[in-house]
């Protein structure tokens, strides 16, 4: 099995580096490194706005252009939490407490040379279980019917929506209320108009672009805007040589095992439909300061935290394309995207993917490695220019990204009711965002609301109507069990948290 | 912390939203239109709780007003001059108005830029990019 699979990689390098493949996993890459260092441009709004440009390409290219957006905003990310202390990304938030101290210290290089470097072994160790384990995802996806397939949704939903950040009552109703405007347009099966309102642009059902452009783009705007703070000259993490990211022998050592762990933790969240890289990066954090001998040197500059939060993230978003790929369901909103990019293509991701378009699959997983290699090598020398891109004042960026959407959205089907609806969308999402609701299970909620109905009719369809179809397949109960796990294990944390907010607003109330 | 009013609306309008489809192929809507229903009802009875406990201020996170408004007029004027007048008017409106939603920008940088783009990226997206956008025309098309 290994000896095919190194033969398919092989093969995917000679896709990868067709110079045409070459170039825009470059693009992809670079484009993704700046925002990710940018503040206040997200991935999901650069994917998102580069998602109708896409339509002009193959899909080969189209793919590892927006893979390459994906980690290449990572690694940007990581740069700016870590000289800067601005986590632009919240995988990041934890890579902050530790790094940051270092730069103030003056060893900023050295935190960035470690980070690189785990990140690397990160991605790469996520990079070979996607080689290795993407086949037995494939052997079981086979054995999926429709139950199994309704039950693992469900998992990847409630996963997704109570594990970001914020309350995860408030993520689910954010993830329900995505779901209906997925049902918004034509009933698949009976032709019925669902939600329209009588609007005939809305028959076609809402348009992903629009919706995530208006959430995330025109969102994010109307939050930010007169918001941002600028970044001063000043500020320690200016000055970083390349000659100083060369970590020493010892740092090395202490970041090693941390590394490991961290990746292993990463691969495990990615495997789980619904959980992306914050999950990941927190929980790993915390084993790596529950484990360590000098937990109280944790938040003054310990390695071993930010060391391992980078490995975890980066084999996560690795590892994250599995099950988007083989199983067609996103692990994220971001996967969400990549996913429609590939369904406009006509290309149907599944258990049939890796057979039927190997090209593609093995083509993105050589792309991953080339990609990773080209994001050390840029960003030796391009710190000090992303560093200095940070203080391009915001009153430049946010119209021009408005125009870029406008004519993004625009593009996808030629309509200026799409804007219009894009607008709506912006207004909702920040209305929410201002609610502290938070919207990323609100897209996964949308993209996945179409597989969800279809596999549960379907099921009922072949249990004539019994619903114990679902319990008694031993597949799709696992899951269910784990969902049910899942709920047990928030709900419990809850209630302590709940207990504690109340014995100290007594404590306070008495103090007074 | 929070919403008060904004749950208990939340909850009023997804009934309203879950029992309108028919059965059959209004099944899912009207079991998710529920289910969001009961969400809104324990957020709000939460929040409720949760207010009358502690005297905590209301945080709203206000919008920045000017910029707000500058964004959402600039798009506006993006759909009403882009059905008008072509892609290239529709382009600097949307530009100049939403850049003069930021508090550091002055008249003239916002002209500028927005000429600028106005030109620029109308003829990337007409040209090499192909958009059957026309950039200027008059009257509704």
């Amino acid at each position: 099995m290994i000896g095919t699979s190194l033969g398919n990689l092989w093969y995917g390098f000679g896709v990868a580096l067709q110079p045409s493949n070459l170039m825009w996993s470059f693009f992809g890459v670079f484009i993704g490194n700046l925002v990710g260092v940018l503040p206040g441009m997200g991935v999901l709004t650069t994917i998102s706005i580069l998602l109708p440009l896409t339509y002009a390409l193959s899909p080969i290219a189209a793919v590892l252009l927006l893979a390459g957006i994906f980690y290449g905003a990572q690694y940007g990310a990581a740069v700016c939490s870590i000289l800067l202390n601005l986590p632009c990304h919240p995988s990041h938030v934890v890579t902050c407490i530790d790094a940051y101290p270092l730069t103030r210290q003056g060893k900023g290089g050295m935190a960035l040379g470690i980070t690189m470097m785990s990140s690397f072994v990160g991605a790469s160790v996520g990079i070979i279980i996607m080689v290795l384990f993407s086949s037995v995802v494939v052997a079981l996806a086979l054995q999926f019917g429709p139950a199994e397939y309704f039950s693992l949704l469900l998992f990847g939903l409630l996963a997704g929506s109570t594990m970001s950040k914020g309350d995860p009552i408030k993520g689910v109703a954010m993830m329900v209320f995505g779901m209906l405007l997925g049902v918004v347009g034509t009933d698949v099966t009976s032709g019925v108009f669902r939600f329209t309102f009588g609007i005939l642009d809305l028959s076609d059902g809402i348009e992903l672009v629009a919706l995530a452009l208006g959430l995330f783009g025109i969102g994010e705007f109307l939050k930010s805007v007169n918001k941002m703070v600028s970044i001063q000259g000043n500020s320690p993490g200016m000055h970083v040589r390349a000659r100083e990211m060369l970590p020493t022998l010892a740092d090395i050592r202490v970041a090693a095992w941390p590394t490991v762990r961290g990746t292993l933790i990463g691969a495990i969240f990615g495997f789980l439909p619904g959980t992306g890289p914050t999950p990941a990066s927190f929980i790993s954090y915390a084993a790596e300061k529950k484990l360590s001998k000098y937990p109280e040197r944790f938040g003054h500059g310990a390695i071993e935290g930010f060391a391992s939060s980078e490995a975890s993230t980066h084999s996560c978003v690795q590892v994250d394309f599995i099950p988007t790929l083989t199983l067609g369901i996103p692990g994220e909103a971001v996967m969400a995207l990549l996913l429609s990019a590939l369904l406009i293509k006509g290309i149907q991701p599944g258990p049939q993917f890796i057979s039927a378009h190997p090209s593609i699959f093995w083509g993105l997983v050589a792309s991953f490695w080339i990609g990773n290699v080209m994001l050390i090598i840029l960003n030796i020398p391009l710190i000090g220019l992303w560093v200095r891109l940070l203080s391009l004042p915001y009153r430049y960026i946010y119209p021009s990204a408005l125009f870029f959407i406008c004519i993004g959205v625009w593009s996808t089907r030629s309509s200026l009711v799409l804007v219009a609806e894009t607008l709506i969308f912006g207004i909702v999402g920040y209305v929410f965002a201002a609610l502290e609701f938070e919207i990323a299970p609100l897209l996964l909620g949308f993209v996945l609301e179409p597989l969800v109905e279809e596999n549960f009719r379907r099921a009922m369809i072949f249990s004539r109507g019994d619903l114990a179809t679902f319990v008694e397949r031993p597949i799709s109960a696992a899951f269910l069990c784990m969902t049910v796990l899942l709920l047990a294990v928030q709900s419990i944390g809850l209630a302590r948290l709940a207990r504690k907010k109340i014995s100290a607003n007594a404590s306070a109330t008495l103090a007074e | 912390m929070m919403v008060l009013g904004c749950g208990a609306a939340f909850t009023g309008s997804t009934y309203r939203l879950g029992t309108l489809s028919r059965m059959g192929p209004g099944f899912v809507p009207v079991a998710l239109g529920i289910l969001l229903a009961l969400l809104g009802a324990v957020i709000a009875l939460n929040d409720w709780l949760r207010g009358s406990r502690t005297d905590a201020p209301t945080v709203w996170h206000l919008p920045d007003p000017r910029g707000s408004i500058c964004i959402v007029a600039g798009v506006f004027l993006f759909i009403v001059l882009g059905n008008f007048g072509g892609l290239m008017p529709a382009t600097f409106g949307l530009v100049f108005v939403s850049s003069l939603g930021d508090r550091s920008s002055t008249f003239k940088r916002s002209l500028l830029l927005a000429s600028g783009l106005a030109v620029f990226g109308s003829l990337l997206f007409r040209y090499p990019l192909a958009q059957p956008f026309p950039l200027f025309q008059w009257g509704a098309p």
